[in-house]
């Protein structure tokens, strides 16, 4: 798919080389090790930055009445606070450290990645895989923990009838699983084909010859109204990505339907 | 052009053509990367922001709070000023008119001593007056009388009579009595 189409315009589709993996040091195609510094390590640590400008750098001066970065760092804690709290309880509170961490994360690697030349690590899946079934490790066994093997009646629906009750455990058993699968590949999926369909109107905004004044204005505009749903996206799946954690947490915490 | 020699390399090298997402070669760097940047951000989140910000947040809250008492209590103050001032102010009418009307009595009082003075004054003037005027009828009648006499006896004296001094003063006190009343 990368290199499958150029025409003697000079058309050229590469729409994903934006999320080729490579070392940022040395030679393309050098062997990437565990450790190796990647175009990823960079954009990780660019997130790790924005995390740290958008809520440590901003509230320094801890005014009372607060300067408009502080206000988005209060206003970013505020909206996850209250998300985990009403959707899994006073008692879910003391998992909001992580829970924020998760949307922080989300929503700056999401951000970041709209900057031309950027690489999106969320559109990755083997990143968000990593978050998706940590969530779903971290809360089923948080769910045993915390209730025992009464975690179980999470799939025993003891409001339906009893003949219908097998079946229905059947397949509540079989979307708890696939929860973690869908948890993932819903952010990645959205981030990867929002990005692939810029760069394939960026690609069609670079044609030259008999069309060009049809196609490239078109393509353009494409480019901005894509870009503006992708910053909608950008923030909608981070929100998302963190509301159907909390939801899998009140499961674990108060697994009685 | 080297984009393209580059993918050529990629692809030549082992790099799956199609999606990037796909390619395992690079899951563990990646995995890797992720799990350090989630425990710097939640390192970070835990010991420095997240305590921060709840702290802000709190503070505000207290002031807010603080405030909003400080204000109440102040108004409970003005309130009760109020109260104070309206309650004088009460008091101050109230005791202007029982002075009203304690002077009011009082000059009542002084005017009816004074009018039942000037009355008993005024019937000893009346009772002088009538009298004086019954001294003064008194003192006319004689005078009449004595005018009569006198003319009668000259009128007799000029018709050429003569007359007694005793009959005169009978004549005269005669018509006195069947003219005047």
């Amino acid at each position: 798919m990368a290199n499958e189409e150029q025409n003697s315009d000079g058309l050229e589709f590469h729409p994903m080389d934006q999320f080729i993996v490579k070392p940022l040091f040395g030679e393309i195609g050098d062997p990437v090790h565990i450790y190796t510094v990647t175009n990823v390590t960079l954009w990780l640590a660019i997130t790790v930055l924005a995390v740290i400008g958008l809520l440590v750098m901003t509230t320094t001066k801890r005014s009372v009445i607060p300067s408009r970065g502080q206000a988005v760092a209060e206003m970013a804690y505020g909206f996850v606070y209250k998300m985990v709290e009403d959707v899994t309880g006073k008692d879910g509170v003391k998992y909001f450290p992580y829970i924020m961490t998760l949307f922080v994360f989300i929503l700056c690697a999401n951000f970041l990645g709209l900057i031309p030349m950027a690489f999106t690590t969320t559109s990755h899946i083997a990143v968000t895989a990593v978050m998706g079934f940590g969530v779903f490790f971290a809360v089923t066994i948080l769910g045993f923990l915390k209730n025992g093997s009464s975690f179980l009646s999470l799939f025993w629906v003891s409001s339906a009838p009893l003949a219908l009750r097998p079946i229905l455990a059947i397949i509540e058993l079989i979307s708890y699983f696939v929860r973690p699968v869908s948890h993932s590949i819903r952010l990645a999926g959205n981030m990867m084909a929002g990005h692939a369909v810029l760069k394939v109107f960026a690609g069609f905004a670079q044609v030259s010859g008999g069309m060009a004044l049809l196609i490239v204005p078109v393509s353009i505009l494409g480019v901005v109204a894509v870009y503006a749903l992708e910053v909608l996206v950008s923030f909608i799946q981070a929100y998302v990505f963190t509301i159907l954690t909390c939801v899998y947490l009140k499961d674990a915490l108060h697994p009685h339907h | 052009m080297a984009n393209k020699t580059n993918v050529a390399g990629e692809v030549a090298l082992g790099v799956p053509p199609g999606m990037p997402q796909l390619d395992l070669g690079t899951f563990d760097n990646q995995i890797f990367w992720l799990l350090i940047t989630l425990v710097v951000i939640y390192l970070v989140l835990s010991r420095v922001a997240l305590p921060r910000i709840a702290a802000i947040l709190a503070e505000r809250h207290g002031t807010i709070t603080n405030d909003v008492a400080a204000a109440e209590e102040l108004k409970a103050r003005a309130e009760s000023a109020a109260a104070v001032h309206e309650k004088a102010l009460v008091d101050a009418r109230a005791e202007a008119q029982r002075i009203a009307a304690e002077t009011k009595k009082v000059i009542q009082a002084e005017l009816e001593t004074a009018i039942a003075k000037a009355d008993i004054k005024i019937a000893a003037r009346t009772a002088e007056s009538e009298k004086i005027i019954v001294d003064i009828r008194a003192g006319s009648m004689d005078a009449v009388t004595e005018v009569a006499k006198d003319t009668a006896k000259e009128i007799v004296k000029m018709m050429g009579g003569k007359a007694d001094a005793r009959s005169i003063k009978l004549a005269v006190s005669a018509e006195m009595k069947g003219s005047a009343r």
